[in-house]
């Protein structure tokens, strides 16, 4: 009961503080407010020219983050809500939770981007990332047909996971459970979620891991280690796109405006590459950072329309489970 | 029929065990009731029931066959080093999942040690996902858990007993007929079900070990209820399964593990002379210690480059986590002594029920109950760490009680009519009879509660924000950001900290005290 008191005492104190200023509550993911991701430089740079204080709320990934504006509907703190993706859009436009935006940029994007409602911040391919020294198959017919080993995550616990299954639909249409049965001896393991799979490739326990095509520059940039290489299928790469958008319910409509605004200026398109290891939506004028044009570039980017991608992910998941459940 | 009088009242332990009840079904309630449409049971929830009931009860019966030879092992042998390894026994349980799966399978991958050294004759790599990976990484935590629970056992057993049956000339079989078998009977059915609601919410253990979407677990589904599809009706009627599925457990166990305790001893040093079988006990502890110090000693390998490297933010949230563990200790305890005393003086077998649920709730389901409560008061991020601390010591409540009702039951059975008529009821019976002759197991549970918080992420995740994190969660953030050398390092100091919150708690029960 003590730490309730001293907690909502600290709570009080805090409100005080911040009464001045008028506040933006931005719910995001966990691994955006991270130290290692771009919170803190966010939250910097735009506290500089905002005249506000900026709340960055974590809440696991991005699917959890849909589930908990969900859960505080109408009455939500939150004022905008970064971090959803593609896969993610319907079901967000179907709370009727959030209002249309008019931000727009020279997105930087391999699609054309005409949502009313969410505006990109960064984006990327998945891929299958694999040592250097390691001869990745072309596609997911010589995947199969291969003695390579992969770890993927869970669809219905990771994004990545579910980018996978949606790829190879997108890929594959009709034929997605043949190859999805053809692929179940290579896959060592499936993990909840992307942390496990990567440091259990990490430790060699399979020999590529699903991830992004920009993993390879975190190691070669922060840990000046050349030594990953991500895989171009030629089939093509399907993307993730990362959104934001502003909740009706918002409290401070013009604020969440300028911060979305602000999203796709350079000062905040300049932190994404090195911290959250994506490419930014809008190139920054100084380019993308030093060893960004060394990754791998798939020729073919794949991606359903967020009506497409609400439509086919009951059913993939289900070919996906009767596949890999043999 | 007439209650015997007893030397304290039940009254504050039901009523501690009431609290837990309704933190448990509250939040469940408060789930189901926000649910909009509920979705009912389809084929791939039997699926997930039939795969969550047959790694249960298999993860239970291999922990506990196995934990019952090298727990008799440890209750007959003194060696050195024997408390150092008693203590490192309690290490795997308290590592958090994804620190424990990347250990266990450094040792038993595909590209692990034992891999490593079959490759070295020619052997092709162990196949471990499966099943049986299942089941062995579930043995790996709970092994230890078991161990100590049944070894507690045989500490309890008065010194005058083997004394006795010594001086009859009884051989191994004879002693382990008429005095470990009893005994055995008695602790083991609470043991089995503890271990068994363990297991019935693995998740991410079972996923990652049993190799795709066959090992999916009812925790599993409700996870995807929760975040996939957002139905939260299907996550309460999951959630509501699991509970039903311990809630039988636990009434089977406390069915099954009656039977008289060992009477009245004068508290001497514990000395055999039963011989038994040198060699077979040295074998079965060299086998559990290699079985579960491999893991272990990947994790402290691994982490040792990295403790350098590790941030300062790292040792903030170590702070963080031990201020959290205190707090989850001090609230463990105001529940389970009252608790654990009540059932002491009667057959209060709904308090240990009660108590037993901690386990069964899912995390999910408990965390987000709270958050839909709490938000209408209070903003839950600002609760984020009291409340962590309290959702840690429920579910180290089932874990207290199996440490301190057999030794509650003693003391009151034992000690109960003399200081009634010595007008030493209640708050005197307690302070003065009760409490000092169960240090040994307050300082145990005590120890395990502090350690359990501490290396779990609990329901942190869903309310912390940027500023506040515990260890586990940093180590989570740090494997997010790419930075698994960092989080290894940061999972060595949680070990550390873990090990030492446990080996200070439970030494300082011990004191002048031969366990």
């Amino acid at each position: 009961m003590k730490h309730l008191l001293i907690a909502a005492g600290l709570l009080s104190a805090t409100s005080a503080i911040a009464a001045d200023k008028p506040q933006l509550t931005v719910y995001t993911y966990d691994s955006f407010v991270s130290d290692w991701g771009p919170g803190p430089q966010v939250e910097e740079a735009f506290e500089a020219v905002c005249n506000c204080d900026l709340n960055l709320v974590g809440v696991e990934d991005g699917a959890a983050l849909l589930s908990r504006i969900r859960l505080e509907g109408e009455n939500s703190e939150a004022d905008v809500v970064l971090g959803l993706d593609t896969s993610l859009i319907n079901a967000a436009k179907d709370t009727g939770l959030f209002a249309p935006s008019s931000v727009t940029a020279d997105y930087a994007l391999p699609i054309e981007w005409t949502d009313d409602v969410f505006a990109p911040y960064d984006w990327g391919y998945f891929a299958f990332v694999h040592n250097a020294d390691y001869s990745a198959p072309a596609n997911f017919r010589e995947l199969a047909n291969s003695e390579t080993k992969i770890i993927i995550q869970d669809p219905r616990s990771s994004t990545p996971g579910l980018g996978l299954l949606l790829w190879v639909k997108a890929a594959y249409g009709d034929e997605a459970p043949e190859i999805w049965a053809g692929l179940a001896d290579n896959i060592v393991t499936v993990t909840k979620g992307w942390s496990e799979a990567y440091g259990l490739f990490l430790e060699g326990e399979s020999d590529m891991v699903l991830s992004y095509t920009t993993s390879p520059a975190y190691h070669l940039i922060a840990e000046e280690d050349a030594s990953k290489s991500a895989a171009v299928f030629d089939e093509g790469n399907y993307m993730q796109v990362e959104v934001a958008g502003k909740l009706a319910g918002t409290d401070q409509p013009e604020l969440a405006d300028q911060f979305l605004e602000f999203m796709v200026s350079d000062a905040f398109q300049q932190i994404i590459p090195t911290t959250n290891w994506m490419y930014p939506a809008v190139t920054p004028a100084a380019g993308l950072p030093e060893g960004f044009e060394t990754l791998t570039v798939p020729e073919k980017a794949l991606l359903f329309s967020p009506d497409e991608a609400a439509d086919v992910r009951d059913q993939a998941l289900a070919e996906w489970l009767s596949a890999l459940s043999q | 029929m007439v209650e015997r009088a007893q030397p304290v009242s039940p009254l504050p332990g039901i009523g501690a065990a009431a609290l837990v009840a309704a933190l448990i079904l509250g939040t469940l309630a408060a789930v189901a009731l926000r649910a909009e449409a509920g979705g009912g049971f389809g084929p791939a929830d039997w699926a997930a029931l039939r795969f969550t009931l047959t790694q249960a009860i298999l993860s239970a019966l291999f922990s506990i066959g196995l934990a019952v030879p090298v727990a008799r092992a440890l209750a007959r042998r003194r060696f050195p080093g024997r408390r150092a390894l008693i203590a490192l026994l309690g290490a795997p349980f308290i590592l958090p999942v994804i620190v424990a799966i990347i250990g266990l399978l450094q040792v038993f991958g595909r590209a692990g040690w034992i891999s490593d050294i079959l490759g070295y004759f020619g052997f092709a790599p162990i196949r471990i996902y499966g099943l049986h990976g299942v089941v062995l990484a579930h043995v790996f935590f709970n092994l230890p858990l078991a161990t100590r629970l049944i070894l507690q056992g045989w500490q309890e057993i008065p010194a005058e007993r083997f004394r006795l049956a010594a001086q009859l000339g009884c051989n191994g079989m004879a002693m382990f007929r008429l005095i470990e078998l009893p005994m055995l009977k008695r602790i083991l059915p609470g043991v089995l079900a503890v271990i068994f609601a363990i297991c019935l919410t693995s998740f991410a253990v079972a996923l990652t070990l049993g190799g795709g979407p066959r090992a999916t677990t009812i925790e599993l589904a409700i996870y995807q209820a929760f975040t996939y599809d957002f139905d939260l009706g299907r996550a309460a009627l999951l959630s509501a399964l699991q509970l039903a599925l311990t809630a039988a457990a636990a009434l089977a166990a406390l069915r099954f593990s009656r039977g008289d305790g060992f009477g009245n001893g004068l508290d001497r040093p514990i000395r055999r002379w039963d011989g038994g079988a040198p060699i077979a006990d040295a074998l079965w502890i060299i086998a559990a210690a290699a079985f579960l110090l491999l893991p272990l000693a990947s994790v402290v390998i691994s982490g040792f480059a990295g403790l350098f490297e590790t941030p300062a933010l790292v040792f903030r949230a170590a702070l963080t986590s031990v201020m959290v563990a205190a707090a989850s200790t001090v609230i463990l305890l105001l529940l389970a002594l009252p608790m654990a005393t009540a059932v002491a003086t009667g057959r209060y077998g709904i308090v240990e029920l009660s108590g037993i649920l901690g386990l069964a709730a899912s995390p999910l389901v408990i965390g987000t109950g709270l958050f839909i409560l709490v938000r209408p008061v209070a903003n839950p991020t600002a609760l984020a760490l009291p409340v962590t601390a309290l959702v840690n010591a429920v579910m180290a409540l089932p874990f207290a009680l199996r440490i301190l009702v057999p030794a509650a039951r003693d003391v009151v059975s034992r000690h109960g009519r003399l200081a009634l008529s010595l007008d030493m009821a209640n708050m005197t019976f307690f302070v003065r009879i009760l409490l000092p002759r169960m240090r040994a197991q307050i300082g145990f549970a005590a120890g395990l509660a502090a350690a359990l918080s501490m290396g779990d992420l609990g329901v942190i995740a869903l309310f912390a924000d940027a500023q506040i994190a515990t260890l586990p969660l940093q180590i989570y953030r740090l494997m997010g950001a790419y930075q698994m050398q960092a989080a290894a390092g940061g999972a060595l100091l949680l070990l550390l900290l873990s090990m030492s919150a446990f080996w200070i708690l439970d030494r300082g029960g011990r004191w002048h005290a031969e366990a």
